[in-house]
C-alpha cells in the first residue's frame, strides 16, 4: 500500500466536505459586500437541502433538484430582503428568524422523506482523464456541483474585481449614501446580492442532501451555515481566502473520519467538536486585529439605508 | 406599486405594544392556511393547537412548566439585546448548567442532604455563567463576534453532553441506554402544585422577572444597557464601558440559562439525557423580542411561546400534525413581529413608482429607527 492510496481518498473527502461551505460562503460574501448581513444561512441551506431531496425523489431529476434548491434558497432570501430592505427590520434579528423558520419549514417538508435514500449525483466522467493516476479521480471525477462551486467562486472573484457591476456592488456596500447620490438604486442592488447569496446557500444545501449524504435528516446542515458566516470574516471578505478557508475547514471535518482509521483513541464527540472549536479559533485570530477588520469589512454592513432627499 | 415609508416624528409607543398583538393575530391566520394546506380542518386544528392544551388546570400547569425555561432565558437575553450584545448561545449555556448541576446529583446519588439541591442549582448557575464567559472574554479581549462564538459553543456543549451520557456518566444499571442514573429525591425540584409537574423553577422565573425589572429601572448598569442600545453615541460620549456591559449581559444571560438547564434536569426530566431541551435557548430569542425586551413582556411572551410547544404536542397526538409545525409557528411569529415593528418608526404609504417611493420626507431628522440598526 503506497502513500497515494491513502492520500487520494483523503483529498476526495476534503473536497466533499468543503464544497457546501464554499457555496454558502461565496454567496454570503456577495451579500455582505453589498452591505447586507444575512445570518440566515443555516435556514436557507436546510430549505435548499430538503427541496433538492424532495425534488430529486419525486421527479428523479438531479438537475431539476439543483435548480429547485437554488430557487428555494433565493425564495428564503427574498423574505429576508423584503423584511430588512423594504420594511427596514433589524438584520440580525431577521437573520435569526430566517434560521428558526428554515429549521421548522425543512423539517415539515422533509417529514415524508425521512428514511429514503437517493442515488448520489453522478460523477462527470471524462473518458481517459478520469482514469489518470492520482489526479484523475480528484480533478476529473467530481460531480457537477463541485465544479459549479469553483466556477461560482471564480465568477464572483472576477465580477467583484473586474466588472462594472462588481464595482457598483462594492460601492453600495461601502457607502450607500454616495452610491445613491450617484444614481444607483441601492435597495435594488442589495435585493439582487441577497438573492444571489440565498441561491448559493440553496446549492450548498443541495450538495449536502444530493451528494454528501444522499438522504434527508432534520438539521442535517449541523451548523455549516454558521461556519460559512465565520469563513467570510476569516477571509476578510476576499474570494481567494474564502476558498482557502473552506478547504481548510473541509480538512478539519475529515480529520474526524480518518483519526479513528489511524487508530487514535478519541471519542467521536470530541472529534465532532473540532470544526466548531476551529471556527472560534480562526475568528479570534482574525478579529484580534481590529484595524484589519475595519479596513476590510464593507463599511455599511448591517446598516439600514433610507435615502434622505 | 411600491411601499413608501414615511418616518414618524416620534416613535409610536402605542405601536410598540400593538406589534406583538398584531403579529400573533397574523400568525394565527397563517396557521389556518398551514393547517388547510396540511389537509386538516383549519378551525378544529387551530382549536386543538391553541385552546385545547390549556382547557383545564393540568394544561395551565404544563404551560408553566414549558414557560419556565423560556422566561428564565428570555429575561437574560433581553438584557443583552438592549445593548446590542447578541448572545445566541443560550442553548449551550443551558446544557452546561444542566451538566454542572446534574453532575453533582450523579456523584451524590445516595445523598439525602437538604443541601444537595441548593448545591446543584448553584453549580448550574455557575456552569452557565462560565460557558457564557467564554464569548464575553473572546469579545472583549479579541473582538471576536459573540453571535458566532456563542453559537459554536452551543454545538460543543451538546456534544459534551452526548459524550458524558454515552460514556462516563451513563447509568451503570441502565441497560446501555445513553442516560445518566435518575437523580436522588434530594436532588429533585420541589413541586409547587400537587399532581402537577410545576416546580420551583417557575418561582425562580418570576424572581428573575422582578430582578430584571429592578435592574433596568433602578440600577446604574440597567440604565447603561438602555442608553447603549438607544443612543450609542451618547453612551460613548459619557464613557460607559462597552466591555463592562458585554460581561454583565453575557454573565447574567448565562447564569439564567444555566439555572433553566438545571431546573429542567432536576425538574421534569429527573436525569441527564442526550437531549434536554427542544431548542428553548433559541426560542427564547423570540421570547425576548416578542416581550419587547421588557421583563413583564418577556413573562407574557414566554407563556405564548410555551403554548406553541404545548399545542404542537397536543396537535401531534390528537390530529397527527407533524411536530415541525411548532418551529414554523415560532419562525413566522418572529417574522410578523419584525415586520409589524416597522410601524413603530414609520407610516406606510403606497407609491406609484420606485422613484416616487423615495419622495417627500418630512425634515424630522433621522428617526429612532437608526437605533435598531445592527452596529
Amino acid at each position: 500500500m503506497n502513500g497515494f492510496d491513502i492520500l487520494a481518498p483523503a483529498i476526495l473527502t476534503v473536497i466533499t466536505a468543503s464544497t457546501p461551505l464554499l457555496f454558502a460562503a461565496t454567496g454570503e460574501l456577495v451579500t455582505e459586500k453589498s452591505g447586507v448581513l444575512n445570518l440566515g444561512l443555516e435556514g436557507m441551506m436546510l430549505v435548499g437541502a430538503v427541496i433538492a431531496f424532495a425534488t430529486a425523489s419525486v421527479t428523479g431529476s438531479a438537475s431539476l433538484a439543483i435548480v429547485a434548491a437554488a430557487a428555494a434558497g433565493a425564495g428564503m432570501a427574498l423574505l429576508f430582503a423584503f423584511l430588512t430592505l423594504t420594511l427596514m427590520a433589524n438584520q440580525v434579528a431577521t437573520g435569526l428568524a430566517l434560521t428558526i423558520f428554515g429549521v421548522g419549514l425543512s423539517a415539515l417538508i422533509g417529514a415524508d422523506f425521512v428514511g429514503y435514500a437517493l442515488k448520489p449525483l453522478p460523477q462527470l466522467d471524462i473518458p481517459g482523464l478520469s482514469q489518470a493516476p492520482i489526479i484523475g479521480p480528484i480533478v476529473f471525477g467530481q460531480d457537477f456541483l463541485v465544479y459549479l462551486s469553483f466556477a461560482a467562486l471564480i465568477g464572483v472573484s472576477w465580477f467583484l474585481k473586474r466588472l462594472r457591476g462588481g464595482l457598483i456592488l462594492k460601492a453600495v456596500g461601502e457607502s450607500h449614501d454616495s452610491a445613491h447620490a450617484l444614481g444607483y438604486s441601492v435597495i435594488r442592488i442589495r435585493y439582487l446580492a441577497t438573492l444571489f447569496g440565498g441561491a448559493m446557500s440553496g446549492l450548498a444545501g443541495a450538495y449536502l442532501s444530493l451528494s454528501y449524504t444522499p438522504l434527508w435528516t432534520e438539521g442535517m446542515t449541523a451548523g455549516r451555515g454558521w461556519i460559512a458566516l465565520a469563513l467570510v470574516v476569516f477571509a476578510t471578505w476576499r474570494p481567494g481566502r474564502v476558498l482557502l478557508g473552506a478547504y481548510m475547514f473541509g480538512g478539519i471535518t475529515i480529520l474526524q473520519l480518518h483519526a479513528q482509521g489511524m487508530g487514535i483513541e478519541i471519542s467521536s464527540q470530541f472529534m465532532a467538536m473540532l470544526p466548531y472549536l476551529a471556527t472560534i479559533l480562526v475568528l479570534v485570530l482574525i478579529s484580534r486585529d481590529k484595524t484589519k477588520i475595519r479596513l476590510n469589512a464593507p463599511a455599511c454592513i448591517g446598516r439600514m439605508f433610507r435615502p434622505a432627499k | 406599486m411600491f411601499l413608501r415609508l414615511e418616518p414618524r416624528p416620534q416613535t409610536s409607543v402605542l405601536q410598540v405594544y400593538l406589534s406583538p398583538v398584531l403579529a400573533i393575530g397574523l400568525t394565527l391566520i397563517t396557521g389556518l392556511i398551514i393547517f388547510a394546506a396540511l389537509g386538516k380542518e383549519p378551525m378544529t386544528a387551530l382549536y386543538t393547537y391553541f385552546v385545547l392544551p390549556i382547557s383545564d388546570l393540568e394544561g395551565w400547569t404544563e404551560l408553566g412548566v414549558k414557560a419556565t425555561p423560556l422566561v428564565l432565558i428570555g429575561i437574560g437575553l433581553s438584557l443583552g439585546f438592549r445593548a446590542n450584545v447578541w448572545n445566541i448561545g443560550a442553548e449551550g449555556q443551558l446544557t452546561i448548567g444542566a451538566l454542572a448541576g446534574g453532575g453533582i446529583a450523579i456523584f451524590n446519588h445516595q445523598s439525602e442532604s437538604a443541601l444537595l439541591l441548593p448545591a446543584m442549582i448553584l453549580a448550574g448557575i455557575l456552569g452557565g455563567m462560565a460557558w457564557a464567559a467564554i464569548p464575553a472574554w473572546l469579545k472583549t479581549r479579541f473582538n471576536a463576534n459573540e453571535i458566532l462564538t456563542s453559537l459554536m459553543l452551543s454545538y460543543v456543549a451538546v456534544l459534551l453532553l452526548s459524550y458524558l451520557v454515552h460514556g462516563p456518566w451513563r447509568d451503570p444499571e441502565g441497560f446501555n441506554f445513553p442516560e445518566s442514573r435518575m437523580f436522588p429525591d434530594a436532588g429533585a425540584m420541589p413541586i409547587l402544585l400537587d399532581e402537577s409537574r410545576l416546580h420551583l423553577g417557575a418561582l425562580f422565573a418570576l424572581l428573575a422577572v422582578a430582578g430584571a425589572w429592578v435592574v433596568l429601572s433602578k440600577a446604574m448598569i440597567g440604565f447603561q444597557l438602555k442608553v447603549v442600545g438607544a443612543a450609542p453615541a451618547a453612551a460613548r460620549h459619557v464613557g460607559f464601558s462597552q466591555n463592562r456591559l458585554v460581561w454583565f449581559s453575557l454573565l447574567a444571560a448565562g447564569g439564567l440559562a444555566g439555572l433553566a438547564g438545571v431546573s429542567e434536569v432536576a425538574g421534569p426530566i429527573g436525569q441527564l439525557t442526550p437531549t434536554i431541551s427542544p431548542g428553548y435557548g433559541f426560542t427564547a430569542i423570540i421570547v425576548a423580542f416578542l416581550g419587547r425586551l421588557h421583563p413583564v413582556g418577556v413573562l407574557m411572551a414566554g407563556l405564548v411561546m410555551a403554548l406553541t410547544y404545548l399545542g404542537g404536542e397536543t396537535a401531534q397526538i390528537e390530529i397527527g400534525l407533524p411536530k415541525a409545525v411548532t418551529g414554523i409557528f415560532q419562525g413566522v411569529l418572529l417574522f410578523y413581529l419584525l415586520a409589524c415593528d416597522v410601524l413603530t418608526h414609520y407610516r406606510i404609504r403606497l407609491a406609484r413608482s420606485y422613484a416616487k417611493s423615495f419622495e417627500k420626507t418630512p425634515a424630522a431628522g433621522e428617526p429612532a429607527a437608526e437605533r435598531s440598526a445592527a452596529e
